[in-house]
């Protein structure tokens, strides 16, 4: 096995050293009647060629080579090649948690610059050295609330990220947290007097996404005097994490619970992703996952270390703020790499792109199509309701190569047939064009009744 | 240093600070391709939510970063340098296959809402380590979508919990030996059960005794690491198993030490009815300083309907899709299905080994883990004599008498061109070195290990404060840990 650096001769002497005569005895303690004497079924030993054919062959079979309008919590950006040329250093992938601050200070300072970077685009005075992902991150950040408040609803926005809903309903389930849901109002953003109904002296957290799931730019101002005037927390959910080059952050918000793909994160079908909280100093010790902190070694150097332990599970057990253990720390480092080349100058800028082709984008279609939402500012996101079943038009594209927007039926039934799209700095205006022809093209033919469109189920 | 090392000579690296500390207006390390759509007006499309300012978001050139992050990574250990026999972490060899597949186009740009008809090769990776992980554990069902083993604690619970209720009572709580990971009883916690604690025997084992008055109805499952946290297989599982079954309750195996298994016997075929895996142990998937993890769950049959939504099917058509409708399942515990970039990783391990690979593995993990107890029995207190599978717990009952502790131990190690060994863990150890060597070790490294440890021991003899000193060779050396607790600077700020 090529993976394993000893010779049949280094294991007999190791054995003669330990005093064994066969590998068999280092396995005595388990009982035998438990004992695997058999080969595992599962593939033989590949060569690495063999292994790369294999993959390859999948990646072909998984969209290789799609032109694709999806979003909807998972963005497709340009990567910067210093990334993975960075991240692929022996000295970041092969480490551990920086326990050690003595032999870890690289690890541990760029994550210092990681906090310091995702406060100054949040608005916030503290960040996290990272959480799972977008979704875990707003349910912690619920939870944070809870803790906080000593209260213990929690009122979500229905333009939130659904699967982000369903992970907070999840966690909420048994530590017997109510859930009330806010609907969105005619121009996509959420019901303000709905919100104002559903928030009770119980309510722990007013819970909403900006960009919201339909791309609309939420009035946070307006969400928080509500939330705050009722003692709730207002933690607001960020997927599109380029939507900080150039929309005004949440400031009003308490916590933010964000998803920094956008930045340099491949899509990856869905993982791994890097998740954020960032909140006010204040409510620091009620934040989960680890935290880089300065200080000095005994020289008076300066130096950083894992700080504010005592909230964890290896020091709190049962009384830690989250049984969260690892963050996502590879991930984070891609997401730091990215913010340092884009930088100040050059996130707004990428922001601006994705705006310019967004709003092109929605201009287009809204000459075939209904565009929904359009009272409201958007980022990169817009929902197009067709007359024709979207699983339909995406049938078409997909004949072209071309991935449409996400069907909503699923989430939304009550938006009938629309679909979200998306674009980023990567999709070309000949993209663009070609997507809204064919959308046309199947608007013109479901009005005529001429042509018999082949619906055939392509999304889940 | 008075003892010269084998192992390690030091060398200049380079200084470097914070990336702001670099930063001045107009450099840039960015090129956005022409805008080929009409510009647009920002102020008229945001209004009063445009952003003027990104505040103090750095401004560098690219050959800055490259320096800057280089040099960063040269503060670190690393498994590529050297053996880092942190005990419970698993710290072996991270193939670099497995980061070349995960790049490959399909598999990275693959977006999770695409088309099943156009996921079919993502779908296929997910069945195949599927079926992989149910054949190494012998249980019956699997869900991959944790995103880390104490996010599969959670997600084992939750379903524990739901089995439980449909059961007709969700019981109270959870039994958790005094030997467990933190993890353990956080996650407990999370799902609302109460945590007792169950005590070790003298052998470092459950005590059944214990276990029989404790069990109950109330109880809802056992959570158990097999091998424990002191590298010791719990002979008694058999009969662990029967008590809890006995009373309705179930068995959760915490597989962080699945290295010690794979192989050589199964999970399933030992009682154990629900479990998680460390992909980022025991399947190779790199740690790259604390994540991304990958947390799987695998269970019995009878827990099935619990698992999140959504699952793996073969359809009729006999392409692979999702099946949502899982009317009794616990719901979701992450967006997407997973860590799916790590799945990638742990099924180009299981190829690159096979059957007869990951046996070896298993032997040669267990055979390392021995090596060092022999290597350093008599030098320090072995506090249980019970044999070791893969990982070994010493204490520095021995070194405390000169005023030298494990922690102390741990930063000497530096200084001899290691990176310590998990310290004072687990807790019934008082002052624990626990080490894990993996499979990943030659013969040589680990002679080099002993060498240096017993070189150590005789230094807490002859000058205990060198020891206390130490690390000597670092960067930076036994910074103020008290301070940055007591005083957080969590981030950078511009000197006024």
């Amino acid at each position: 096995m090529r993976y394993l650096p000893k010779s049949p001769a280094d294991r007999e002497a190791m054995l003669k050293a330990i005093g064994l005569r066969s590998v068999d005895d280092l396995f005595a303690p388990i009982p035998a009647e438990y004992r695997l004497n058999r080969d595992l079924k599962i593939p033989r030993q590949m060569a690495e060629s063999e292994i790369v054919d294999f993959f390859r062959q999948r990646s072909r079979e998984n969209g290789d080579g799609y032109t694709s309008f999806l979003g909807a919590g998972a963005y497709f950006h340009y990567r910067p090649v210093v990334i993975d040329s960075l991240i692929s250093r022996g000295e970041f992938l092969t480490a551990y948690t920086p326990y050690q601050a003595e032999i870890s200070q690289g690890t541990l300072q760029s994550i210092f610059e990681f906090q310091t970077m995702i406060c100054e685009l949040t608005g916030m005075e503290v960040a996290n050295a990272s959480m799972y992902d977008g979704s875990t991150a707003a349910a912690e950040a619920v939870m944070m609330a809870v803790r906080l408040t000593g209260r213990r609803s929690v009122v979500v926005a229905r333009s939130l990220h659904p699967e982000y809903r369903e992970v907070l309903a999840t966690y909420a389930t048994h530590q017997g947290m109510p859930l009330t849901v806010a609907g969105f109002g005619e121009n996509g953003r959420l019901n303000l007097k709905e919100l104002e109904k559903s928030i009770t002296a119980e309510t722990a957290a007013v819970l909403v996404q900006s960009p919201n799931f339909f791309g609309t730019i939420e009035d946070v101002v307006a969400i928080a005097e509500i939330a705050h005037k009722h003692g709730a927390m207002l933690v607001v959910s960020i997927a599109e994490a380029v939507s900080l080059g150039i929309v005004e952050p949440p400031r009003e918000a308490d916590v933010i619970a964000m998803e920094a793909q956008s930045f340099g994160v491949p899509m990856g079908f869905g993982g791994p992703y890097c998740g954020v909280i960032a909140t006010r100093e204040k409510y620091v010790r009620q934040m989960p996952g680890r935290l880089v902190g300065q200080t000095t070694d005994k020289h008076g150097k300066r130096g950083f270390v894992l700080t504010l332990a005592t909230r964890e599970q290896h020091i709190r057990r049962e009384k830690a703020t989250s049984n969260i253990c690892t963050n996502q720390a590879l991930i984070a480092l891609m997401v730091n790499i990215f913010m340092t080349v884009y930088g100040k100058v050059g996130l707004k800028e990428l922001a601006k792109q994705n705006l310019a082709k967004t709003a092109y984008a929605a201009g287009q279609f809204a000459k075939h199509g209904k565009v929904l939402f359009g009272s409201a500012p958007r980022f990169s996101e817009f929902v197009v309701q067709t007359s024709e079943d979207p699983y339909a038009v995406n049938g078409r594209l997909l004949g072209h190569k071309m991935v449409g927007g996400l069907p909503l039926k699923k989430f939304y039934p009550e938006l009938g047939n629309a679909a979200l799209w998306c674009c980023t700095e990567m999709t070309t205006r000949t993209a663009i064009d070609t997507a809204v022809g064919l959308v046309a093209e199947s608007e013109r033919s479901v009005r005529s009744g001429k042509e018999e469109v082949d619906v055939e189920e392509v999304a889940r | 240093m008075k003892r010269m090392t084998r192992k390690a000579t030091r060398h200049v690296n380079q200084n470097e600070g914070l990336i702001f500390e670099k930063s001045s207006a107009g450099k840039a390390a960015w090129k956005l391709p022409p805008l080929d759509v009409p510009e647009v007006d920002t102020a008229a499309l945001l209004g009063g939510v445009e952003r003027k300012d990104l505040g103090n978001m750095p401004e560098v050139s690219e050959i800055e970063i490259i320096r800057h992050f280089t040099r960063l990574s040269t503060w670190n250990y690393a498994i590529d340098l050297g053996m880092y026999p942190l005990g419970s972490c698993t710290m072996k060899y991270n193939p670099r296959v497995n980061e070349a597949v995960a790049r490959v186009e399909g598999i990275a740009n693959g977006h999770p809402y695409q088309p099943e008809r156009i996921s079919q090769g993502a779908l296929l990776i997910l069945k195949t380590l599927s079926e992989c992980l149910l054949e190494i554990t012998g249980m019956d069902a699997i869900t991959l979508q944790p995103a880390a083993g104490a996010h599969g604690e959670m997600t084992g619970l939750l379903m524990v919990r739901a089995y439980h209720q449909s059961q007709g009572n969700a019981r109270k709580k959870i039994l958790i030996p005094d030997s467990a990971h933190g993890t353990n009883p956080a996650t407990a916690a999370m799902v609302n059960y109460a945590v007792e604690n169950l005590k070790s025997d003298s052998r470092g084992m459950v005590d059944i005794g214990a276990l029989e008055a404790q069990m109950n109805k109330d109880v809802a499952a056992l959570m158990l690491t097999n091998p424990n946290t002191l590298g010791i297989f719990e002979q008694n599982i058999h009969k662990i198993a029967d008590i809890l079954h006995a009373k309705g309750g179930l068995l959760y195996m915490d597989g962080a030490n699945m290295n010690a298994l794979v192989g050589k016997v199964r999970p399933g075929d030992f009682g154990v009815d629900v479990m998680h895996l460390n992909l980022h142990k025991t399947f190779s998937t790199p740690h790259g300083g604390g994540g991304p993890g990958s947390g799987p769950v695998a269970i019995k049959k009878a827990l099935e309907p619990f698992l999140p939504r959504p699952v793996v099917v073969t359809k009729t058509d006999g392409t692979l899709g999702f099946d949502y409708d899982r009317p009794q399942s616990v719901g979701r515990v992450r967006a997407f299905y997973g860590n799916f970039g790590m799945f990638v990783r742990a099924l180009a391990y299981i190829q690159a080994n096979g059957p007869d690979g990951l046996r070896q593995t298993t032997e040669d993990a267990v055979l390392n883990a021995n090596y060092i107890r022999k290597g350093l029995e008599g030098t320090y207190h072995l506090p249980y004599s019970t044999p070791t599978m893969h990982e070994v717990v010493f204490s520095d009952k021995l070194q405390a008498k000169k005023g030298v502790r494990t922690m102390d131990i741990a930063k000497r190690l530096i200084d001899y061109g290691f990176h310590p060994y998990t310290t004072a863990f687990p807790l019934i150890v008082p002052g624990a070195l626990m080490i894990e060597p993996t499979e990943s070790e030659s013969k040589e490294e680990m002679d080099l290990f002993i060498e240096a440890m017993r070189s150590i021991a005789e230094e807490v003899e002859e000058d205990p404060q060198t020891v206390l000193d130490a690390p000597h060779s670092t960067r930076v050396s036994r910074l103020d840990e008290t301070a940055a607790a007591r005083k957080p600077v969590l981030r950078w700020k511009p000197t006024a």
